[in-house]
């Protein structure tokens, strides 16, 4: 059985001499949070545009549910995608909840639910507003709602917590963990990496139009070689001068060792045949925001 | 087919709610009780009616006005949409395209039927009232007015649909509209005088001049109000033309169909293959 849900193969996508997107091959597989991780024009916005079929690519094919993503029966595909806007436009004289009872009932959706979900992401209390008054914030989290009607197999979320506090930070990663926990199909744009850590299964990253890394974090961090550092501070200042000479001193008591992801194991080994008195053990595992900075220069050079 | 009618009502309710039918009916209102209160006055010895009047004035009124109010709502509705992002997200559900422009046009074609109608009719009641007495007889021209009124208005809707859907920047649609607008409101008719003057009857004929007539919608507009109704023509002092010009209201109607449905459809065409 081909469980994936959005396969884009050979994609092209040009505007003018601009390749917004250049020969990128992508599969979402079923239940998957793939984050998308590239600088401003790197495509992200395209990619998720190609996959609604809002635009066509110029080479490749771009495939929903195993159909053609821009054909005449995409409309009806669209029934189990959510999409969160970059830019969160909606309606400024209609309501809270009208706008979500518009959209419910375009998805074909009874809107018995709309209640449940607008107290879901937090704003059931202004929800006979009008959007036109609404913070920043409020509006991101009625956008969010939308995207989440009628139980999506797929989410496509471009930049859902740019500008948001950290609140509604939280409460968007609380609602990812349960649309996981669903079994849902997550492909979410960001700049802020770190913010991820422990929610994406996979990592996209792009450059120019380009695939210039797809992997899971662990194989990531693997393959750019980045050291994780361990730090050890000693109760007492001399301790240290029994350590091997891959060990740097910081100060009287503490020093570093930077070594490989597959290094680690024995690195701490060699620690405890040492024995003296330790006040402190840190280890520095490279943050995604590190991974990213590494691969974006990577391919710089 | 209820995705058209959901987003017909949300058009129709967006309407109401940012206060454009509302302003738009008072507007023709006003204008239509001041023509028919200023009108009547020299009109009172004659015993004619108010309304039947008040028909001819409004309708060299109204081939100004209408036009105008349905370019400023329909400039906006495509490029707006799409400038905002309340478009991508629309097209993200599971609607076609042709389900989109056809639920937006018939939803501010009803704002602007509505307006109208509720503008005009308004107006008309009053008007009658001032005068004493309701007179059933002079509300078939007066009624009459009201749907010629929104076929023009609905076939200028149409032409503005397709020039949002053609270009990239709303301040470029703004002054296309407005220069169209201009164009067969104003300039049509001044160069068809000219050239009438000019020619002195020697080419063209009546049955050209019919044709040339045709292809204006706010002619079309003027042919059927001012010479549908026999007594109408003669306050209008149109009594000449409509003997020359002998359309029949059907075929005036059609041509008004067509300058309805062609830059429709040709608008619907071009948003189907626009990307976003």
């Amino acid at each position: 059985m081909n469980t994936d849900l959005v396969t884009l193969a050979g994609v092209s996508k040009h505007y003018g001499a601009l390749r917004a997107i250049d020969g990128l091959d992508l599969q979402l597989h079923e239940g998957e949070c793939v984050a998308l991780a590239g600088h401003n024009g790197a495509g992200k916005s395209t990619l998720i545009k190609l996959i609604l079929g809002l635009i066509r690519p110029t080479h490749g094919r771009v495939a929903l549910f195993g159909h053609d993503a821009h054909g005449a029966a995409a409309a009806r595909l669209r029934g189990k995608i959510g999409y969160l806007p970059e830019t969160v436009a909606l309606h400024p004289s209609m309501t809270g909840a009208e706008t979500l009872a518009f959209y419910a009932r375009l998805k074909r959706q009874p809107l018995s639910g709309n209640a449940r979900l607008l107290e879901k992401v937090g704003i059931a209390g202004a929800a006979h507003r009008r959007v036109g008054g609404y913070s920043k914030g409020m509006r991101q989290r009625l956008a969010l709602a939308q995207a989440l009607l009628g139980q999506p197999r797929v989410l496509l979320f471009d930049e859902p917590t740019t500008g948001l506090d950290p609140a509604s930070r939280l409460m968007f990663y609380d609602i990812v963990h349960e649309l996981r926990a669903d079994g849902a199909t997550i492909l979410l744009s960001t700049h802020a990496l770190s913010e991820l850590a422990g929610h994406a299964d996979r990592i996209l990253v792009m450059k120019a139009g380009k695939k210039i890394a797809d992997g899971a974090m662990s194989a990531l961090r693997r393959s750019t070689g980045l050291p994780i550092r361990i730090r050890l501070t000693f109760e007492d200042s001399q301790a240290g001068a029994t350590l091997p000479d891959a060990w740097r001193r910081i100060d009287a008591r503490r020093y570093e060792l930077a070594c490989l992801e597959q290094d680690k194991i024995d690195a701490i080994r060699s620690i405890g045949a040492l024995a003296p008195p330790l006040a402190d053990l840190d280890i520095l595992v490279p943050g995604l925001d590190d991974i990213y900075a590494h691969l974006l220069e990577r391919e710089d050079v | 087919m209820n995705a058209v009618f959901t987003i017909i009502g949300k058009e129709i309710r967006d309407g109401l709610r940012n206060r454009w039918v509302l302003a738009t009916a008072l507007l023709l209102a006003a204008l239509a009780l001041a023509l028919g209160l200023l009108g009547s006055s020299p009109t009172g010895t004659v015993k004619a009616d108010p309304l039947a009047v008040t028909v001819v004035s409004l309708s060299s009124l109204s081939i100004f006005l209408v036009p105008l109010i349905a370019m400023l709502l329909a400039y906006d509705a495509v490029v707006g949409e799409i400038d905002r992002g309340t478009m991508a997200l629309l097209l993200s559900y599971p609607v076609s395209r042709w389900q989109v422009i056809v639920g937006k046009f018939f939803g501010h074609l009803a704002i602007l039927a509505l307006a109208t109608s509720a503008g005009y009719g308004s107006a008309g009641l009053a008007l009658q009232w001032a005068n004493g007495g309701l007179d059933p007889a002079a509300w078939q021209p007066f009624a009459l007015l009201i749907g010629a009124s929104i076929l023009l208005g609905a076939s200028f809707l149409a032409m503005g649909y397709l020039i949002s859907t053609l270009v990239r920047e709303r301040a470029t649609a703004a002054g296309i509209a407005v220069g169209v607008w201009l164009f067969f409101v104003v300039i049509y008719d001044m160069a068809l005088l000219g050239v009438l003057a000019a020619d002195q009857g020697r080419h063209i004929s009546p049955g050209l001049l019919n044709t040339l007539l045709l292809l204006n919608p706010s002619d079309v507009y003027r042919l059927l109000n001012l010479t549908g109704f026999e007594n109408i023509s003669q306050y209008a002092g149109m009594a000449g033309v409509s003997d020359q010009a002998s359309l029949p209201v059907s075929a005036l109607v059609a041509a008004q169909l067509l300058w309805i449905a062609v830059p429709f459809v040709l608008a619907a065409a071009a948003f189907r293959s626009k990307p976003l």
